[in-house]
């Protein structure tokens, strides 16, 4: 499993700093863990005490209003997509991004294909789980295949309208 | 028409490489058929009962000459000299070769064509009325906010993976041609009292398994709104629809086991989130989209068409086809033709490429390089003046396009069938065929608007439920057998057919129907057609007939 974050340009492999605990498991004592919403409304304040950072792992059910008032205390969201179909959470990272103005990481796991990565980075998604190790080049590649967006949504990338109105963002 | 700009160039061209990196990790063997699959179904190719499919997008049903060309020559040059015409207003190519489909792409983006979100559980192509530019009482012209939408939904980033297909469609008239009624999303222009142009805004209509007439949920939508309602309404079925059961997760399910009142709730809650964002559109860009779609340059004619009249009074045939394929054009002295792909004998919807690349000429040559495809599966030439009518009949006759039947008896939608379809249980083309020949051209027209729709499965591609008469094939014991149901409407007074009773054998069911044409024609009162008939009597006559009074 390899976990690649989108950048400015292009991506990198980057390490997992943190730890994927389940809701039986107990938490290790440092270190930054993502936890189910279940358990982190369960033992929210056990959570936000403890060292290191901390991040909710949302099921692809569980839409992101439930963490709307404790976003600025999450170092990570995580969104399932239990099959690359169950396409929901491309409708949740655009409501952080731009409904709940989450800065974040927002994590893409669970079935994800390269396919949809260039969908999720314009969603809002800024990391993403990838099975294969050697999937980094064809990241970059799909990332760049379709230049053109007509859509405006919280990535910032400049549309068709905007280049059409000669309205340029600034970088 | 609209025409690409260099950004709507740009990524169609990119698109058509993209796919066609796919298409050469596929045939090298790095990607199996299991992960091509979603992928190729991003770009409208299926695979089907015997070879792939590809399903081309013609936007809202508009094309000019060129494109019809185009068509034309890739229905020659890659596959086997023909193409279909769907009820989607979009074109099927039934036997592309899969090397080949990035090369049929990069041929459409030549004339800015595509196949993007023909398939998969995306906004697919955008539908409106034929007559759109043309039409009489038009309230405005439609196309310019299909393409509004077809931009804002081309790769949408969040609603690219939705718990199904959607299907949205949009009319300026009040006689609605588009069937807006079963569409996921169905928009009416219209005014407000205080005359400002908006849109009635319809949800949840669809076919297939379970049928649905779509309930409005906006009764006015103002026109700079467009786009973030859309978004709204997607946003909150993206979310609620279901995603357990594939015959369960059309927005027609989620509205329907969510409430009308609610759904409206949620989706006017997340509106108010969104109604000033980017999403509003700046009138500078709605201009300048519709600006391609200002009326050609009419000549100034009288009402009075003499020499479409002379023709009249001395060829009957010419007169028939006057009388049912000419519809009403907004300009004096300008009718709108209807060109009949239902031939008899003829599956519904097919045409030749020699018979596209003819239409494409009759259009430089009689309507200003305009055609339309429309959902009943013919092709309409727009804006013809009347008294040229006789001679661009002449050359319809010559080719065989010139069947009076827009309308009538013969003008039946029908899907693919048993013969094509991997998914149906019975064929429907040969039952089309055999009441096309059943009936001659005067008893159509003592008949009257009638309009027959035959499914070769409950998926409903050929419309059954909203037919006058609708006809749908089922499996029984591995016998194919037909269903009838009557007085359905895809019009503005949609509504679905009541089965009739138990089902007919394939050599029984033209018989049924002319019993029920029979009844029909027996009961009638002045003027009445089919469907009043139905509605002011119910099913009894026509089940008394059928099946006896045991």
């Amino acid at each position: 499993m390899a976990l690649i974050e989108r950048r400015e340009g292009g991506a990198a492999a980057i390490d997992d700093r943190f730890e994927r605990v389940e809701d039986e498991v107990a938490l290790p004592a440092s270190g930054g863990v993502i936890v189910s919403l279940a358990r982190f409304e369960a033992e929210r304040e056990a959570l936000l005490a403890r060292e290191g950072d901390v991040g909710v792992w949302l099921a692809s059910n569980e839409p992101p209003k439930a963490l709307a008032d404790v976003l600025d205390r999450l170092a990570v969201v995580a969104c399932d997509f239990p099959a690359f179909s169950d396409g929901r959470a491309f409708s949740y990272a655009r409501l952080l991004r731009e409904r709940y103005d989450y800065k974040g990481e927002i994590r893409a796991i669970g079935d994800v294909l390269l396919e949809q990565i260039p969908f999720m980075v314009r969603s809002g998604f800024n990391t993403f789980e990838i099975d294969d190790p050697t999937a980094l080049d064809e990241f970059r590649a799909v990332c760049d295949e379709v230049r053109v967006v007509y859509q405006p949504t919280g990535d910032g990338q400049t549309t068709a309208l905007q280049r059409r109105l000669g309205q340029h963002r600034a970088p | 028409m609209y025409r690409y700009d260099e950004h709507d160039h740009a990524l169609v061209q990119d698109r058509v490489a993209q796919f066609r990196r796919q298409v050469e990790r596929r045939m090298a063997g790095e990607i199996t058929e299991e992960q091509f699959r979603p992928l190729r179904l991003m770009n409208g190719l299926y695979l089907q009962l015997h070879a792939y499919m590809l399903r081309v997008a013609i936007p809202y049903g508009t094309l000019d000459s060129r494109q019809m060309r185009k068509l034309a020559y890739i229905g020659r040059r890659y596959d086997k000299g023909y193409g279909h015409f769907t009820t989607r207003q979009n074109l099927q190519y039934n036997w592309p070769k899969l090397e080949e489909t990035p090369d049929i792409l990069a041929e459409l983006a030549e004339v800015e064509m595509h196949a993007i979100q023909t398939s998969g559980n995306c906004i697919r192509n955008v539908t409106s009325d034929q007559y759109a530019g043309a039409a009489k009482g038009e309230i405005e012209d439609p196309r310019i906010w299909c393409e509004i939408a077809r931009q804002w939904s081309t790769l949408h980033p969040e609603f690219s993976f939705l718990p199904r297909k959607f299907k949205i469609a949009i009319t300026g008239c009040e006689k609605d041609r588009a069937a807006v009624k079963v569409h996921d999303i169905g928009m009416i222009m219209k005014r407000d009292e205080a005359g400002e142009v908006g849109f009635e805004v319809i949800v949840g209509g669809g076919l297939g398994r379970t049928p649905f007439i779509g309930k409005t949920i906006r009764e006015f939508l103002p026109k700079e709104h467009f786009l973030s309602y859309l978004e709204a309404i997607l946003r909150v079925y993206n979310q609620l629809g279901r995603r357990d059961n594939k015959y369960k997760a059309r927005i027609k399910v989620t509205l329907h086991e969510t409430g009308v009142e609610e759904f409206t709730r949620l989706v006017e809650e997340e509106w108010a989130e969104i109604k000033d964002s980017t999403l509003k559109l700046p009138k500078e860009e709605v201009d300048r989209i519709a600006a391609h779609f200002s009326s050609p340059p009419f000549r100034v004619l009288g009402e009075e068409a003499r020499v479409a009249e002379a023709r009249c009074a001395e060829d009957a045939g010419f007169a028939a086809w006057r009388r049912h394929n000419i519809a009403e054009h907004k300009a004096s002295g300008y009718g709108i033709a209807n060109i009949s792909l239902k031939p008899v004998g003829e599956p519904p919807g097919d045409a030749t490429s020699d018979q596209m690349d003819l239409m494409a000429d009759l259009a430089d040559e009689f309507s200003f390089g305009e055609l339309r495809v429309t959902h009943t599966q013919n092709i309409v030439l727009p804006h013809v003046e009347l008294d040229r009518l006789p001679e661009l009949y002449d050359k319809l006759a010559e080719a065989g396009l010139a069947s009076p039947n827009i309308g009538l008896l013969s003008d039946i939608i029908c899907c693919p069938g048993l013969d094509y379809c991997a998914l149906a249980n019975a064929r429907s083309i040969p039952i089309a065929t055999q009441l096309a020949e059943r009936y001659t051209q005067e008893r159509q027209e003592e008949v009257g608007e009638l309009q027959i729709k035959i499914s070769g499965c409950i998926n409903a591609c050929g419309h059954h439920h909203v037919g006058h008469i609708g006809i749908l094939g089922v499996d029984r014991r591995g016998e194919e057998h037909y269903q009838i149901q009557i007085g359905g409407s895809a019009s503005e007074d949609a509504a679905l057919g009541k089965i009739l009773g138990r089902g007919f054998s394939a050599d029984q069911v033209v018989d049924v129907v002319d019993k029920i044409i029979d009844t029909y024609l027996e009961l009638r009162e002045d003027g009445e057609e089919f469907i009043d008939t139905f509605r002011r009597l119910g099913n009894d006559p026509f089940k008394e007939r059928v099946y006896g009074t045991d």
